[in-house]
């Protein structure tokens, strides 16, 4: 604290000549009130400092008093607002002299405008409760205004400011501490429908900032639904939904009888009915409120869905209790004849309410709405009720199936989430499942994906059920092949759900269905391993469905555990020594023998400073082999693996660079004879920062190691440097850089280093003094021993740890056509990626363009082209436009993702950002923490195109 | 006095829609409709009945057109060439381009088809189509000085709207028919909270309320996959204007959005033309077609190409819309014959079928069709129903008067008994009048016309300075003198009307004796009197003159001793004309008592 005072201390005075007195200058030169407004338009354009804002202030008062032209006055009292919120400005002190203004003013809307300001200045000294106390009677005094704009001002001021604590308002004794509730209730009956609006909106100010609304309120807030003004409704039904939540088990009578209900059914009845109101922005702010009243009584909310039927006056079955009916009688799907919704019972007519005052068909009528927002917004709050509440999950799954039908995508998609999110509540009846699997042919790729998302975690009920679900399925994959992997994935949850409904199909799915009548299916076909994938992950939990596999299942088995891991879970297949495991489940059943093998081979590797550098070398290369192999294997394990992976190739790298014969001569290397040791130096720093970026779940210990690992690069590298340039001046600056980086190293990492006995970073902190005061031939001499001489530090592995991949689906590169443009204008390429395990893709994922002649263009795609379809995973969908002069002859692009990094923004540079805080306030060298690149991590996709010249 | 005249058509039966209004003494007639069940006379609506004699131009200030189904227009080149009119019609954009389509065809099928003489030409169409007036949805209208209409938004057709007419501050608001419930190509209907003193709806679903079209649509989607799937052929009998461009919407979406492949056809004749105009007025759309409309024009459809009668014998699967509707001629019957015999096709009837049709029958189960020259056709396709309705509900009409809150409401173009039961819900929800006249009724309905009239800015100054702020809900009281004067109003301050009349002012003061039991001195009692005014009337100002009265604002009350009785004390309250209200509420306070004193 003491030292930050002094700094300011230390801060220079500026004395250049002052704002306030050139505008002083150019308000007196105005001849008249236009030229005055030039003059304070163009002074409002710039900046004023903290310290002249109060100067500035005085000088348009004066002026201000002067000024009789309204406008003009009108144009000072917006710079007061605008000046007092200058940052670092207090505006207390010019309080006094903006309440004065209001005394005299006639103009309307100047007097709106200084209400204005003074809201301005009071929102900067909320703490203080005098002036709020000061500025909200001046409010109350204005309220009696006639213009609109004034009384407008008035309420607002006091829903901002007006007190909210009962005990402040009782320390302030005045004419204003009375109720600010009442104040403001009062005009909600103001002749102004805009005044109504600001009252309302005061009144939900005044609940936010904490304030427990009066339930007397709710009373008038009904009255004012039935406004004739839009905005007042809209307002209202917010107001009504805030008092609901507040007192909810409160009673209020209905009128015109005896009886009473609870205050939350009461308004949600009321907010129901402002569905079907005139105003679509009415609607969709009713619809959204719904959401959110989960208090409600069962069923009122039951009668949200309900809509009776009628025909002639006599009862009809709605098309859904119809199916249901169907359903349940045993009978599928009958040939519709005409007149099977013909009505049944008569009904008496003084039963039918048309118009329910209650919850009646809410959402019937929100579903149906024209305009989607309000089709969305009902969506979105039935989702929100059907979570809360099981048995309206169950009841509103048939509207929420139909709503897959919407002419609207995004309402489609967003319905199938819904459907998703309350999934854990429901099971679909098979006449549902019908009508969501249909939806499967849908030619929208998000739609399908968001389908099958959905299937992943549904309850069917029957088997028939299951087997629909897999012919709909099938069908999805003929016609679109590229939904393999999710179509399979879907199959997999649905096989691992379901698996006693799974069994009794096994039969007819192997042998006897018509599609697979074949002695031995095509192991290629993606429809067979589709059905390979459901049976075997119901098998997991169902022992007794192996003993009906044929011999062929069993060797496809094998094949696909090995191929396709991540879809096929490890089975326990009696006398099968071909999958059963090399280590005896009862030896570890509970720890995965991936797992195990993992550690084992990497507990291997940290023995190896005992061996000799052959046998160091062709170990680490086994090793390293070894875990690649796992990762293909074990998806889950996969981030793990690459991750060990990549740091043992980093040491591998390192330990053979280091053993390179030439260290031995004595005279500067040559370009050749360096080209191995600097390309691992460069290598080894690449892969660093892909251990650093790559993966998420990467924690402090795993970046220590990083770091270290990168020291010792960057050690290698300056011992290159230092044997293959003549000269020792370039050496200094090098040295000196990389000492400097060695001392940050220490400051960041200062805990970890106790765990860093007889590394690299360890001895060389020893060494540090001698190291500061040699000359660079020596340090890179000591350098050099000590690299050689340091152990090889354990990598120690987190609980998580995902590798960042990203897989282009479109554009394919497997097109033949060119894509033909004009040179010079641009076309636009669809990109279409997924992303997986990648952190803020956002800020962090590039489109790369790689022409022909090298030139490489990066694009960022805009922030709404990335969507989130679950957790962990994200979508890209985007547009990269293209140009390029003319060419002769078509040519291939090459597209890639490419992952930005910066080391600003990594785990360790945030510490050393804290760390520099406190200790000191010497700047750490920019180089160091700037260091920004990006990491491919797409296989990169060819694009045929053809850029012609224009035609003249 | 609004009159309302249900002239030549109209009223309680369906077809034929012809209304007759008589408001502030302006008279404008509704729709122009013809009766399609008949071929006699009685198809148009009986026009001298409007004038008796005279010239139907001189009567009528305005026709208005709600929409272009021949029941709303049909007889309007017959009224306005044969029988003579020459005053404006108004109509909206699309009715007016596709009212001439319809009316030709009609006058076709009369003439050319059936050989009738005495009908309307084709030059008479145009003729007839010169005198309309195109209005735009919300624009108000002046029609004469005193007379203008407005539009809103109708959905059911293309096009269709429901006006407003409105005399002074009198107004009816004539709905046309109407649909609340969007569909895929059409908005939901809609009005202001204008309040009208009548509201004529139609009524056709008075005693209906509909399943969501949700369900509707997806059976229907169903249906027509699943056979097109198993490769038959599906047959959609339909009306070239409205639901046919719904249902194509509708398929074509799916097939876009499915990825099919099978063909879609589409009669040729005069869908063609009105697939056109439905591409030029997407404003009248639905929001999905407005908004997507830049990127592509939902009419210009990818998937439903022209019809060949030579398409009908391919093999594999097909959709085919053709005319006309009820199956009873025409395309749809050929191919109908062509196509029954298979069980794998599908016939979907999309709408009502008269008796005696070929689509009724088959409708109500018949299998075996006899056909002309003795041939039986039997039919083995499958045929479905499938009803998408454009019409309100009884919902839906509750809806629209919620809306517009009228103070009257009339119901027309429905059936008698199921109108009974929707004007018994209204009277009984919303508590207005509800009428449902007969044909050629007139039903008289008595507003409640507010005169307006001008006050002088000084005194709506004063008068608010004295009271509260003004407020909606409430009446307020205000002292004036109403001068009526070369047919205006004008409500000026007695000094202002003195001097215009020439008058001299007068004073009218009032003066009460109240008698009060108080032994005690006078000057006490005066001290009592003045505690409980005081206590009582706390807004005004009540003070305790130095001479012995008391005075409430500008009330004087003086208190003596009764000559005879020294106990009874005699209260004098005087108080002025302007003061009526407050003098008459204090005697009233006195007279009750004084409260017994608690010193």
């Amino acid at each position: 604290q003491q030292q930050h005072e002094d700094l300011s201390a230390k801060k220079l005075r500026l004395t250049k000549p002052s704002k306030s007195a050139a505008l002083h200058v150019d308000l007196c030169k105005a001849t008249s009130p236009a030229d005055a407004l030039q003059y304070l338009l163009q002074f409002a354009r710039k900046p004023v400092e903290v310290e002249s804002v109060e100067g500035v202030v005085r000088i348009l008062l004066e002026h201000y008093y002067k000024e009789s032209d309204a406008s003009v006055r009108l144009k000072i009292a917006s710079l007061l607002g605008l000046l007092s919120k200058t940052a670092g400005f207090s505006p207390d002190c010019i309080m006094d002299d903006a309440i004065n203004t209001l005394q005299n003013e006639k103009s309307h809307q100047v007097l709106a405008q200084l209400l204005d300001t003074l809201l301005v200045i009071g929102t900067k000294l909320t703490e203080n409760p005098s002036v709020r106390m000061r500025l909200v009677e001046v409010a109350c005094k204005h309220l009696t205004d006639s213009s609109h704009g004034v009384r407008n001002k008035c309420l607002q001021l006091i829903g901002c400011l007006g007190p909210v604590e009962k005990g402040a308002a009782k320390e302030v004794e005045s004419q204003a501490a009375k109720d600010v509730q009442k104040i403001i209730g009062d005009h909600f009956n103001d002749q102004d429908p805009r005044v109504r609006t600001a009252a309302i909106k005061a009144m939900l100010q005044l609940h936010e900032r904490g304030l427990k609304l009066h339930q007397a309120i709710y009373g008038q807030a009904c009255k004012l639904l039935a406004d004739d003004y839009e905005q007042v409704r809209s307002a209202a039904v917010q107001l009504i939904w805030v008092l609901s939540q507040l007192y909810p088990e409160s009673i209020v009578p209905i009128p015109s009888s005896n009886e009473e209900i609870r205050l939350v059914d009461d308004a949600f009845g009321k907010i129901c009915h402002m569905v079907s109101d005139g105003s679509w922005v009415v609607r969709v702010q009713a619809a959204k409120l719904l959401g959110s009243m989960q208090q409600v009584s069962s069923h009122f909310l039951e009668q949200t869905l309900d809509k009776k039927l009628m025909s002639d006056l006599r009862r009809k079955r709605t098309a859904h209790e119809r199916a249901k009916e169907l359903y349940s009688s045993g009978e599928f799907s009958s040939g519709r004849k005409w007149g099977d919704d013909a009505p049944k019972e008569e009904i008496d007519t003084g039963a039918v309410n048309l118009i329910e005052s209650g919850a009646c068909g809410a959402f019937v009528h929100g579903l149906e709405d024209e305009m989607y927002e309000v089709r969305i917004a009902a969506v979105e709050a039935l989702c929100m009720l059907a979570q809360s509440s099981p048995s309206f999950a169950e009841k509103c799954l048939d509207f929420l199936v139909d709503m897959f039908n919407d002419e609207i995508e995004e309402v489609r998609l967003q319905s199938i989430h819904t459907m998703r999110k309350i999934s854990n509540n429901i099971t679909l009846r098979e006449d549902q499942l019908d009508t969501v699997l249909a939806v499967l042919e849908d030619s929208s790729r998000d739609i399908r994906e968001a389908l099958h998302e959905l299937l992943c975690c549904t309850n069917v009920s029957t088997k028939e059920g299951i087997h629909l679900a897999l012919v709909e399925l099938l069908k999805n994959l003929t016609k679109y092949p590229t939904d393999r992997e999710s179509i399979w994935k879907c199959l997999k949850f649905l096989g691992s759900r379901h698996p006693t409904l799974v069994l009794p199909l096994v039969p007819e799915l192997l042998s006897t269905h018509p599609f697979f009548d074949t002695p031995e299916p095509d192991m290629d076909d993606p429809a067979y391993i589709a059905v390979l994938v459901l049976i075997f992950n119901a098998a997991k939990s169902c022992p007794t469905m192996p003993a009906l596999f044929s011999d062929h299942t069993f060797r496809h088995y094998a094949y696909l555990r090995d191929s396709l891991s991540h879809l096929v879970p490890p089975l326990r297949l009696p006398g099968r020594k071909l999958v059963s495991s090399p280590v005896s489940p009862s030896l570890a059943p509970h720890e995965d023998p991936s797992q195990q093998f993992l550690h084992q081979s990497l507990e291997r590797v940290y023995n190896l400073q005992h061996l000799d550098p052959q046998g160091v070398q062709e170990l680490l290369e086994f090793t390293i082999r070894d875990l690649q192999r796992l990762g293909e294997l074990q998806s889950e394990l996969a981030g793990m693996a690459d991750f060990t992976a990549t740091y043992l190739r980093c040491q591998l790298l390192l330990i053979k660079a280091l053993q390179e014969k030439l260290w031995n001569v004595a005279a500067p290397l040559y370009l050749k004879q360096n080209a191995l040791a600097s390309t691992a130096a460069k290598q080894i720093l690449e892969e660093t920062y892909k251990m650093e970026f790559m993966y998420s779940g990467v924690e402090s210990r795993q970046v220590v190691i990083i770091h270290h690992m990168r020291l010792q690069a960057k050690a290698l590298q300056l011992i290159v440097t230092a044997r293959t340039t003549r000269g020792v001046e370039p050496l200094f600056g090098m040295c000196e850089k990389f000492l400097q980086e060695v001392d940050s190293f220490q400051r960041c990492f200062i805990s970890e280093l106790p765990h860093m006995q007889g590394s690299f970073v360890d001895k060389l902190l020893d060494l540090m003094p001698r190291l500061m005061t040699s000359k660079p031939s020596e340090v890179v001499k000591i350098l050099q021993t000590t690299l050689r001489q340091s152990t090889f530090l354990h990598l120690p592995l987190p609980e998580q740890l995902h590798r960042a991949t990203a897989n282009i689906i479109e554009p394919t590169g497997e097109s033949d056509n060119p894509l033909r443009f004009t040179s010079g204008l641009v076309v636009a390429l669809d990109v279409d990626a997924t992303l997986e395990h990648v952190q803020d893709p956002q800020g962090t994922v590039k489109v790369q363009v790689l022409y022909p002649d090298g030139q490489a263009q990066i694009i960022h795609p805009k922030p709404a082209d990335f969507r989130n379809p679950g957790p962990g995973r994200h979508r890209l969908i985007t547009q990269v436009y293209l140009s390029h002069t003319a060419w002769t002859e078509p040519c291939q692009i090459e597209v890639r993702l490419l992952l930005a990094y910066n080391s600003n923004r990594s785990k360790a540079s945030a510490k050393i950002a804290k760390s520099a805080w406190s200790e000191s306030l010497e700047a750490i060298p920019q180089s160091e923490t700037g260091i920004e690149g990006t990491i491919p991590f797409s296989k990169p996709v060819k694009v045929y195109i053809m850029p012609k010249p224009a035609r003249r | 006095l609004c009159s309302f005249c249900l002239g030549p058509g109209a009223g309680q039966d369906v077809g034929r829609s012809c209304i007759l209004v008589s408001i502030a003494g302006k008279n404008v007639m509704l729709d122009c409709g013809m009766h399609m069940g008949y071929n006699d006379d009685r198809r148009f609506p009986d026009f001298s009945y409007i004038t008796q004699n005279g010239r139907l131009t001189d009567f009528l200030d305005c026709v208005i057109i709600s929409h272009f189904h021949l029941d709303h227009c049909g007889a309007l080149p017959y009224f306005s060439e044969m029988v003579g009119y020459d005053g404006p019609i108004y109509m909206t954009h699309p009715t007016k381009a596709i009212c001439p389509i319809l009316l030709e065809d009609y006058r076709k099928i009369t003439v050319d088809k059936k050989g009738e003489i005495n009908f309307f030409t084709s030059q008479m169409i145009k003729d007839c189509m010169k005198k309309v007036v195109a209005v735009h949805l919300h624009q108000t209208v002046q029609v004469d000085e005193e007379l203008e209409i407005k539009a809103y938004y109708a959905g059911h057709v293309l096009g269709a709207a429901m006006f407003q007419i409105k005399v002074g501050c009198e107004s009816v608001v004539y709905t046309g028919d109407y649909n609340m419930t969007p569909d895929r190509h059409l908005g939901a209907a809609w009005i202001d909270k204008c309040r009208p003193d009548l509201l004529i709806s139609e009524s056709t679903y008075a005693t209906t309320i509909r399943d969501s079209k949700r369900c509707r649509e997806r059976d229907f989607l169903k249906k027509v996959h699943e056979t097109v799937e198993r490769g038959g052929k599906v047959l959609i009998p339909v009306f070239a204007l409205g639901r046919a461009q719904e249902l194509c919407i509708l398929l074509e979406t799916f097939w876009e959005r499915m990825n099919l492949k099978a063909p879609i056809y589409f009669s040729t004749g005069l869908t063609e033309k009105a697939n056109h105009y439905y591409k030029l007025f997407i404003t009248w759309t639905n929001q999905k077609i407005r908004k997507t409309f830049v990127q592509r024009n939902m009419f210009e459809f990818k998937h439903i190409k022209a019809f060949d009668r030579a398409f009908a014998d391919n093999p594999g699967p097909m959709v085919v819309f053709a005319t006309p509707g009820m199956l009873h001629a025409g395309q749809s019957l050929q191919i109908f014959k062509k196509w029954a015999g298979n069980e794998k096709n599908m016939v979907i009837m999309p709408g009502y079928c008269v008796q005696g049709t070929v689509g009724h029958k088959i409708l109500s189960g018949q299998r075996k069709l006899e056909m002309e020259g003795r041939q039986i056709l039997e039919v083995k396709m499958q045929v479905e129903y499938m009803s998408f309705s454009a019409h309100a509900d009884a919902k839906g009409i509750m809806q629209l008067i919620r809306q517009a809150e009228p103070r009257n409401v009339l119901l027309v173009h429905g059936e008698a008994k199921k109108m009974e039961f929707l004007k018994q819900k209204i009277e009984q929800e919303f508590h207005v009048n509800c009428y449902m006249p007969a044909n050629g009724e007139t039903t008289t309905i008595f507003t409640n016309p507010s005169i307006p009239v001008d006050i002088s800015l000084g005194l709506l100054k004063r008068e608010t300075a004295i009271g509260l702020l003004p407020d909606v809900k409430k009446p307020q009281l205000m002292h004036g003198t109403l001068i009526m004067k070369d047919n205006s109003f004008r409500l000026v301050s007695p000094e202002q009307a003195l001097k215009e009349l020439g008058l001299a002012e007068h004073q009218l003061r009032f003066t009460c004796r109240v008698h009060i039991q108080d032994p005690r001195k006078e000057h006490e009692t005066v001290l009592r009197v003045y505690n409980h005014l005081k206590g009582v009337l706390k807004d005004y100002s009540v003070q305790h003159l130095p001479d012995g009265s008391i005075t409430v604002e500008s009330i004087l009350i003086q208190a003596t001793a009764h000559s005879e009785d020294q106990g009874t004390k005699v209260l004098l309250v005087s108080w002025t004309y302007q003061d009526e209200e407050l003098g008459s509420y204090l005697t009233a306070l006195l007279k009750k008592g004084l409260p017994p004193s608690t010193s």
